[in-house]
Formats: structure tokens, C-alpha cells, sequence
């Protein structure tokens, strides 16, 4: 398979999950967030919504609460440094309880922008 | 119009007439009135430009590559170490197909420090993927520069125009200002390939993976290896795109003709002798005193170095006895690269070697050392009659 017909002749990426491939499994430590410390989670209102607006691979949505796309962090502690309450917090992927739920299937489904 | 200015102000009258929109440059002799020049026409309204004043060489050519990216029409210039300090900056404006112009104004690299002319500094970005060319004099710089703009956006690649420092930037010349009405026919607005827009983000220039990989809407995108291919396929295309270009600018404004190679006297010449630059129209004169002598001397001039002309200059020199490349730069514990790079293509493109002529090196003006008519004539004289020894002659060294 070519890509002769390609639109463009330099290396060009929109944003949304999924650019670089699956990389959550880049992830050394993953962000987990705590709702009972997250603003808008207990204001149950849009508010805040700074992790979402620093994550720099937009796999964190503007949602209540918010929720993080494993499939696609990298895991870089972005969202835990900028949260004002501390409400992120990563946790070695290696001390994660064996019970703890993988996430399944992909959950991507094809471009979106990060509103 | 004929004015009678120097070589830089040449260069920046071409860049006013160019539309330019950004110019960001730092000062560096011997090209420091050329960005004088411009910021003071920027300053006055007399061109419509913001002039990004910057800390070095590096964030001039940063900047430009960031307003090129929005669709802006950009230009630079710098000369010797500046270009070097741009070095990472060249590689990446060509890789990001941006259709930049840069004057380089020929000087000398340190060190030791020499702020004369020679041509080691654009020689030396020979292989960044940035086309090349070459004036011989002020009316070539003025026109070059609207050339360069046409043939950067025809092909999105970046353009460096190259003059010699002093010998063309710093002296004064008559030569005709092309009419605005001539340009806007000639230049068409900018029409950028991809610009920059906030209502629909992207990041440009992404890291890319070995292998070909799919984007986010599921395109299969090219690879590393894949887009430096088109580089290069495009850049031989340039070849013609630029004689194409030549055409349509001698259609408008009834000069020029030659954006490859431009001959001198060589239909019947039997020894030709190639180089960059001015000091290819002070070979005229050499070659007219030698050919009083009997000698059947032609020059040809390299307007165009990169992409390499190879089948023209072939064209040109193949019923030649003798080719003699006289070079202001050389690849260190080699050769002067267009020598290298002449003896290739006739290697390449003539089938009967027996029959294919000598090419003869020869290094002149390193550090503005003054090339003298006189010492032209005799070396040539000498290189004609003698069988050519190997390796480069140093005309002018006093060792």
C-alpha cells in the first residue's frame, strides 16, 4: 500500500487521539482521578476542566466527570501537575491492583476535535 | 526605470516588489544594508511588511519558517557564519516544503575570521534541499529575487538567491526596476499550499516513524523516507519548472532567458570555462583577450546549482576539449564541489569517454584574494597547453 496519493508532501497531524498510534502503552504511570476531590464532579457543573485543557494528547473529556482515555495516554502527569485540587494522581502501572479493570475496546472513533 | 545603486539595495527592491509580508534578519556583514534597506522602506510605508527584529541568525530563519507556515509571503537573508547558525533551521524550512526566499550574500567562513568574498558559506548548505541560484550582477539580484518567489510557490520549496559580498553588494551598477504592472503579471498572489488555521488545528512537522503509518482520518500518510522522495522528485522537476519560469519572466519583461546555465562565446569553443557568480562575467573579458590569442575560449556561468543542472551543463560542454571549473569554495581534502559535481554528470551522460573532455579544477578568491585578469589569462593559457595534474590549482596563492 503507497501513499503516492497522499494530501500532503510533509508530515501532518490534526488533533485527536489516535495520531500516533495506541500509545497508552507508552504509559509507565497512569493518572487516576478522584471524584470526590474533582471540581466539577462535585459541583456536578461544567467548571474547571483545566486537565482538559492542558492534556496535550486531548484523551481527557470535557464530560462530568471527566473521564481519561487509557487506550490513548501517555501517561506524562500533565493533568496531575495542573490540577488545582489534586484531584489526579499516578499511580505506577506496576502497583496496579490485579483487579483493577483494563480497559476493553478501543474507544475511538475517529477524528474529533477537542471541544 | 534604470537607478544606479548597489547590490543590496538591488536585493531589497526586488523583496519590496515581491510582496514580501514578514522579512526577519539579522544583521551580518556584508549583507547588513540589504535588511537596513528594508527596514527603512518598512518604516517609511513604503512596503506593507512586518520586520520581525530577532536575536540571531537561527530565529530569523524560525521566524520566517513560522510566517511561511501561515501562508505569508517571507523572505531573509544573511551571509557566511550567519547562514551556518541557520544551518538546522535550512534543513527544516526545505523538509516543511516552505516557500522562503533567502539572499545570501557570499562571504567567507571562519576561521579565521574574514568578512571578504568567497562561496564556502552557500556551498557548504549545497545539500540542505533548498534551491540554489546564482547572480552575476545587480539587474540578475533584482530579477532573481521575483524569480525566486515565483519558483518557490510554484514548486514549494525554499529559494537561496547567492551574491558575491562586495564585488556585487557593496558596488554600484545601473540596472532597470521592473514596472509593478510588469510584476503583478508575473508574480501571482501567494497561494500557499497549506496554511496555518486556527479553526481547524494541526501540528505541522510531526515526528515521523520508519515505516508509513495511518493519520487520524485513517489516511495512509507517508513515512520519513517518503516525503524526503518527493523532496528530491521535486526538486529535479524544479529544473524545469525553473526554465519555465525564466520564460514566462523574459516574456514580460524581455530579459534574461538562461535560469540553468548561461553560455559565453561557447557554440565553438574548445576549452569552456565554468564558474558561479560575478567572476563569471569578468571571464568575458578573459576570454575575449584570449581568443585574440587564437584560443577558442567560451565561459559558462552556473545560474542554477541546486537542483544541478546536469543534462544542460552536459549539453554545453560535451564538445569541449577541455572544461576548466574555476571555484570561490571546495569541499576540504577533496575538491571544489562543482567540479565534482560537472564531472559526474559528464560521467553520467556521455556514453563514449574517450570523447568526453578533461575537466580541470582550479580554487580563486578564497577570502576575497583579488582575482586578477592577468593571473586568469596566464593559468588558463597554462592549463590549456599543459596535460591537467591532479587535484585542484590555487590560482593567486603566495605560499
Amino acid at each position: 500500500m503507497g501513499t503516492r496519493g497522499y494530501r500532503y508532501k510533509t508530515s501532518h497531524s490534526e488533533s485527536g487521539p489516535g495520531d500516533g498510534g495506541r500509545t497508552g502503552s507508552w504509559r509507565v504511570q497512569r493518572p487516576v482521578l478522584n471524584t470526590e476531590l474533582c471540581t466539577p464532579a462535585r459541583r456536578k457543573a461544567e467548571a474547571c476542566f483545566i486537565c482538559w485543557l492542558y492534556c496535550p494528547d486531548c484523551v481527557i473529556s470535557r464530560t462530568i466527570p471527566p473521564t481519561i482515555d487509557y487506550e490513548y495516554c501517555k501517561g506524562c502527569a500533565i493533568c496531575a501537575e495542573e490540577c488545582p485540587t489534586k484531584a489526579i494522581t499516578m499511580v505506577d502501572e506496576a502497583d496496579r491492583p490485579a483487579d483493577d479493570e483494563e480497559p476493553t475496546a478501543c474507544s475511538y472513533e475517529g477524528p474529533r476535535p477537542c471541544t | 526605470m534604470h537607478i544606479i545603486e548597489n547590490g543590496n539595495v538591488a536585493a531589497a527592491l526586488g523583496v519590496k516588489l515581491a510582496g514580501a509580508q514578514v522579512i526577519a534578519a539579522y544583521p551580518i556583514t556584508p549583507q547588513t544594508p540589504l535588511t537596513e534597506k528594508l527596514s527603512e522602506l518598512i518604516e517609511a510605508g513604503e512596503m506593507q511588511a512586518q520586520y520581525v527584529p530577532v536575536e540571531s541568525e537561527h530565529s530569523a530563519l524560525a521566524a520566517c519558517i513560522a510566517a511561511s507556515s501561515t501562508g505569508a509571503r517571507a523572505f531573509t537573508a544573511t551571509s557566511a557564519n550567519g547562514l551556518l547558525y541557520m544551518h538546522e533551521q535550512i534543513h527544516w524550512a526545505a523538509g516543511a516544503r516552505l516557500p522562503l526566499v533567502m539572499c545570501v550574500v557570499n562571504r567567507a567562513v571562519g576561521a579565521p575570521w574574514c568578512i571578504w568574498n568567497d562561496h564556502q558559506d552557500s556551498i557548504s548548505q549545497r545539500d540542505t534541499g533548498w534551491i540554489q541560484m546564482y547572480a552575476c550582477d545587480h539587474q540578475q539580484i533584482i530579477d532573481g529575487v521575483l524569480k525566486a518567489f515565483s519558483l518557490a510557490e510554484a514548486t514549494s520549496i525554499p529559494v537561496m538567491v547567492c551574491y558575491d559580498g562586495y564585488l556585487l553588494s557593496h558596488t554600484y551598477m545601473p540596472f532597470v526596476v521592473p514596472e509593478e504592472e510588469k510584476v503583478a503579471r508575473f508574480l501571482k498572489p501567494f497561494k500557499p499550499a497549506y496554511a496555518l488555521d486556527p479553526d481547524n488545528p494541526a501540528n505541522l512537522n510531526t515526528v515521523t516513524l520508519p515505516d508509513i503509518r495511518m493519520d487520524v482520518t485513517g489516511e495512509m500518510a507517508h513515512g520519513y523516507m517518503e516525503i524526503r522522495y518527493l523532496l528530491q522528485e521535486d526538486l529535479r522537476a524544479a529544473l524545469t519548472i525553473a526554465q519555465q519560469t525564466e520564460d514566462a519572466f523574459k516574456e514580460i519583461f524581455g530579459r534574461g532567458g538562461n535560469a540553468l546555465v548561461e553560455p559565453y562565446r561557447c557554440d565553438d569553443a574548445e576549452y569552456i570555462v565554468v564558474g558561479l557568480g560575478s567572476l563569471t562575467y569578468q571571464l568575458r573579458d578573459v576570454v575575449e583577450i584570449l581568443r585574440g590569442e587564437g584560443l577558442k575560449l567560451g565561459v559558462l556561468g552556473v545560474r542554477l546549482y541546486r537542483p544541478f543542472p546536469d543534462q544542460a551543463l552536459t549539453e554545453a560542454l560535451q564538445h569541449a576539449r577541455g572544461v576548466i571549473v574555476i571555484e570561490k569554495a571546495l569541499s576540504y581534502g577533496y575538491e571544489g564541489a562543482l567540479c565534482s559535481d560537472i564531472k559526474a554528470a559528464l560521467y553520467e551522460h556521455i556514453q563514449d569517454r574517450s570523447r568526453a573532455p578533461f575537466v580541470k579544477g582550479m580554487i580563486a578568491g578564497i577570502g576575497g584574494r583579488d582575482i586578477r585578469t592577468p593571473d586568469l589569462t596566464a593559468t588558463l593559457r597554462a592549463a590549456i597547453a599543459g596535460t591537467p595534474e591532479e587535484g585542484p590549482d590555487w590560482i593567486g596563492i603566495k605560499l
